[in-house]
């Protein structure tokens, strides 16, 4: 018999963000029981609103199958004597609480044995659950938990409140946090039932009846829909905000509200920051992708008849754009030049200085990269904005408020945008500057903090990197390649310990895992060497092009045969004389070597490989004559060297 | 329409009938209701107690000299403690708000995470921020951590600002404009306070006087806390007054901070201090709490 379970933990309001990580653990945890526990089973699905992680599973096998036992006892000859039964055997059945009509033998390949059959009936799955499920519950990860119940009470994200546990009809009586589970669920906390029975079947639709939609995925669809219903022409596609929203609620409904036209005399950024980011507001657009004075909230709750709702949430925009114009306002009236001394005030770390500091070294470093004097003023502008309230308030908005101010006090457009885009790239997906003076002032602003970190020896190590480091390295590869800034990154950092090294795992994983070169690739032309990034990114490209081609990986692993005969050898160069060469293929390679001197790799190797499959195949490096053994050797490393500024072949794997 | 007052009067007597002693402000400065011995000291140890009151919280760097309509030096929270936190907690929160006339039908609540921690106490907890129609209203926290000490029992703290949530009612832009009594506004009452404190705490406070003051109360704490450990008879040890002496610097290095007197490296230092000197009070209070018992 098999039957449908139901496991609702009903809790106080989980944060928006953990919700769909832990009911996935719900449901791993779930399956992971039932195939300990030899359970068959059907469908799973994992359900959350922010009251309650929900796990619902059909066809449950209601019992585990029956096992078969065999307890194996004396051996026949031990346990016999003539018709009747020895004392040992007896001391069996008597342990094993038998008879001895119980008793069957069991053939072994030593010999026959007393033994017992014994049918162990499988347990009932509601048993092993009601067992199972409170340790369960209490394994989900939060990354940060509380106690309710007192100091030595379960941790769990929020207190939870009820549980409904059902196998078929019956209730899995257990108890969790001294509530005991049952069969009652709550509703939405003002339009719904507070404490509702329910069966596995009407679950989901009495639950709907109170106002609370089970499925993230369909309270997903009502926010997009509602707000189509409300005639809004364009929003800006807020993904992350909408995912938010449905965790957040458990009936949600959009609704459009107006703010005052004037504010929109403030920047974009500013107003769309204060909506989406401290309001949680869907800003809207007109046609042309210009902001209009409106704004969508999604409610927890079915309806705004009144308008209170609008009201409301209109009169709190309102006074947070009041609040953001006159931040603005009162920054405005300090020139950003003049804040450039306030930074003194304003740590970078403790014991790296103020941003004062650091913006007179990163402007060192501008011009040092060669920077006009648009990147200079933007490198001396960049860190000012830190001192305004606006960014006090905004922090997210850092960067783009200095170069709002920049603007709105005259600075040129290349100072402004450079100002803007200093902090880019954020992560590996966002993008990189666009203006020159970005570019450069972001490259010295993240070198500067990679240098003096590594100066005072705080090198990520292990999963720590408090400084994101790593990101700040690989943000410097990507400027540099995707924005074709020619700097030798070697100049720059081969000075401070360690540096170096830990660039070079960034670079490698840059071009791996951003711009999928395979790791041999990556390997290979590294190793002929990485000073310049724009030169290896057009190795890279290359090596990339010609390892299809049918002469290329036979010719890196000769390269790679070449390469252990002179480690082998203990061979590092060496004179070498034409003249010792056999006539044959060793004087066709050599011939070879010399005609595709200076030609690129891609023209050469058709040619250059039957010559070097021919020269191994008939002529013996290790020849006897020592003089001519060393030529050979010569001529092999003069033909690796060859190569050496282009890739190490040798690194290639190679199914040969 | 409810006044500022009678807003006050109804959650009091809300938070009465379910057996909170309503007691009165705390007389010396603090920047927010958790600072209060009612909430910081009772919170330790495993004896239940239930207590609601208004606490003026004064903090110096949000002074806007009475021009900003949403901000203030000294604003009123409304502090109430339910210790251990009864499971309907969060049904007897909304039935304060409709006490106060908020048909929950006609309103949007939202409970959004915000974990509350007060480095200089030594506290955290976890809970949420309550948006009323987008608006915070409410702090909600289930204490976890006090003075450095994890709690036996887990209270609930609410914190409501009585200021915002009044102007919500009365539907004012501004919380000047709310009416505190029948014909006397929130500006009538407070402007002057409000002016003469940002003034004070922005131009004309002493740095210097400030430091000497920080050092003082700084040394009256720390020698009383050197003192309990050696004190003969425990249970009449002045460990309240010498609370007092933390919650004086907690308020001084708050006026140094808004006079713009404290480096951010500072700053560190100065949080330090006055965590060391709470953290000692909290353990030695749970210590003499177990003595007086």
């Amino acid at each position: 018999m098999s039957l449908p379970f139901l496991l609702e933990i009903g809790t106080e309001e989980i944060p928006d963000w953990m919700i769909e990580r832990s009911v996935h653990q719900l449901k791993e945890f779930i399956e992971g029981l039932f195939l300990r526990e030899n359970l068959l089973y059907g469908q799973l699905r994992p359900d959350a609103t922010p009251r309650r992680l929900v796990l619902r599973a059909w066809d449950v096998q209601a019992q585990q199958d029956a096992q078969h036992k065999t307890i194996r006892g004396p051996s026949e000859a031990l346990a016999r004597s003539g018709d009747d039964y020895t004392p040992a055997a007896r001391a069996f059945l008597a342990r094993n609480n038998a008879e001895e009509k119980e008793i069957c033998i069991e053939t072994t390949s030593k010999g026959n044995y007393l033994a017992i059959r014994r049918e162990i009936p499988g347990r009932y799955t509601v048993e092993i659950l009601a067992e199972a499920l409170p340790s369960l519950i209490l394994q989900i990860h939060f990354p940060k938990t509380m106690y309710w119940t007192g100091k030595t009470g379960p941790r769990f994200i929020r207190p939870i409140r009820w549980i409904v546990a059902l196998l078929g009809h019956d209730v899995i009586p257990f108890e969790l946090a001294g509530v005991r589970s049952g069969n009652v669920t709550s509703g939405h906390r003002r339009l719904g039932s507070a404490r509702i029975p329910i069966t596995i079947e009407t679950y989901e639709q009495t639950l709907r009846d109170n106002f609370v939609i089970l499925s993230y995925a369909e309270r997903h669809r009502m926010i997009s829909e509602g707000i189509a219903q409300l005639g809004i022409e364009r929003r800006p596609d807020y993904l992350e905000l909408q995912q938010t929203l449905a965790h957040l609620t458990e009936f949600p409904t959009p609704i459009v509200g107006d703010f005052d036209s004037q504010f929109l005399e403030l920047p974009d950024e500013v107003l769309t920051t204060v909506m989406r980011h401290h309001q949680r507001y869907f800003s809207v657009q007109g046609r042309n992708g210009e902001l209009l004075p409106k704004f969508v909230a999604v409610m927890n709750i079915n309806a705004d008849p009144e308008g209170l709702i609008r009201r409301g949430n209109e009169r709190v925009l309102r006074a947070r754009f009041n609040d953001a114009r006159f931040f603005w306002q009162t920054d405005l009236r300090k020139m950003l030049a003049d804040r450039v001394e306030d930074l003194a005030h304003v740590t970078f770390h403790a014991q790296l200085g103020s941003y004062l500091d650091k913006t007179n070294r990163v402007e060192d470093l501008v011009r040092q990269l060669g920077g006009d004097k648009h990147a200079q003023r933007a490198a001396r502008l960049a860190k000012c904005d830190l001192t305004t309230e606006l960014v006090k308030e905004f922090t997210e908005l850092q960067g783009v408020v200095g170069s709002l101010y920049a603007r709105a006090q005259g600075e040129p457009e290349e100072v402004c945008q450079g100002i803007r885009e200093h902090y880019k790239p954020e992560s590996m997906a966002d993008y990189t500057p666009r203006s020159v003076a970005g570019r450069l002032v972001s490259i010295a602003d993240k070198l500067d903090t990679l240098r003096e970190c590594f100066r005072i020896g705080m090198a990520p190590t292990g999963s720590r990197d408090p400084f994101a480091l790593r990101r700040a390295a690989q943000g410097v590869v990507k400027v540099v390649v995707e924005g074709h800034v020619e700097i030798r990154l070697a100049d720059l950092i081969n000075s401070v310990p360690g540096l170096r090294d830990f660039f070079e795992d960034r670079v490698k994983f840059y071009f791996r895992e951003e711009k999928n070169y395979a790791y041999d690739e990556v390997n290979a032309a590294m190793a002929a060497g990485w000073d310049d990034l724009l030169d290896l990114q057009v190795r890279l490209h290359r090596l990339q092009k010609i390892r299809p081609t049918p002469d290329f990986e036979p010719l890196a692993a000769s390269f790679k045969r070449i390469k252990n005969i002179l480690r082998q050898a203990e061979f590092t160069g060496g004179p070498f004389t034409p003249a010792l060469l056999d006539p044959g293929p060793e004087s066709d390679l050599f011939d070879e070597i010399n005609r595709s001197a200076g030609q690129p790799i891609e023209t050469v190797i058709g040619a250059l490989r039957p010559k070097v499959d021919l020269f191994f195949d008939k002529v013996l490096v290790n020849a006897p004559d020592p003089a001519v053994r060393a030529n050979r050797l010569a001529m092999l490393h003069n033909l690796l060297k060859h190569f050496q500024t282009f890739a190490d072949f040798s690194e290639i794997v190679t199914n040969s | 329409m409810d006044s500022f007052q009678d807003i006050i009067f109804k959650l009091k007597a809300y938070w009465a009938e379910r057996g909170c002693i309503i007691q009165e402000p705390y007389d010396v400065e603090v920047g927010a209701g958790t600072m209060c011995p009612e909430t910081f000291l009772r919170v330790l140890g495993p004896k239940p107690y239930r207590v609601a009151y208004v606490q003026p919280s004064r903090r110096p760097a949000d002074g806007r000299y009475g021009e900003n309509p949403n901000r203030l030096y000294k604003h009123s929270q409304l502090q109430v403690i339910l210790k251990p936190s009864p499971d309907d907690v969060i049904e007897q929160y909304l039935g304060s708000l409709e006490a106060v006339g908020i048909d929950l039908t006609q309103h949007d609540i939202k409970f959004e995470e915000d974990n509350w921690e007060a480095p200089t106490l030594g506290a955290w907890g976890i809970g949420w921020q309550v948006m009323l129609d987008g608006l915070e209203i409410t702090q909600f926290t289930y204490f976890q951590q006090c003075g450095g000490i994890d709690l036996d029992v887990v209270p609930a703290e609410l914190t409501y600002g009585l200021e915002r949530l009044t102007a919500f009612l009365q539907v004012k832009d501004s919380v000047y404009d709310i009416e505190w009594a029948p014909g006397v506004s929130y500006a009538d009452v407070r402007l002057q306070d409000e002016v003469q404190f940002s003034v004070y705490n922005f131009e004309m406070a002493d740095v210097e006087t400030l430091w000497k003051l920080f050092d003082l109360h700084e040394r009256e704490a720390a020698r009383l806390l050197a003192a309990y450990p050696k004190s003969e008879v425990k249970a009449r040890f002045p460990l309240l007054p010498a609370y007092d002496q933390v919650l004086k610097c907690s308020n001084v290095f708050n006026t140094l901070d808004s006079r713009g007197a404290i480096s951010v490296t500072e700053r560190v230092g100065v949080i330090q201090r006055v965590r060391k000197l709470a953290v000692g009070v909290a353990h030695a209070w749970a210590d003499q709490q177990g003595a007086v018992r």
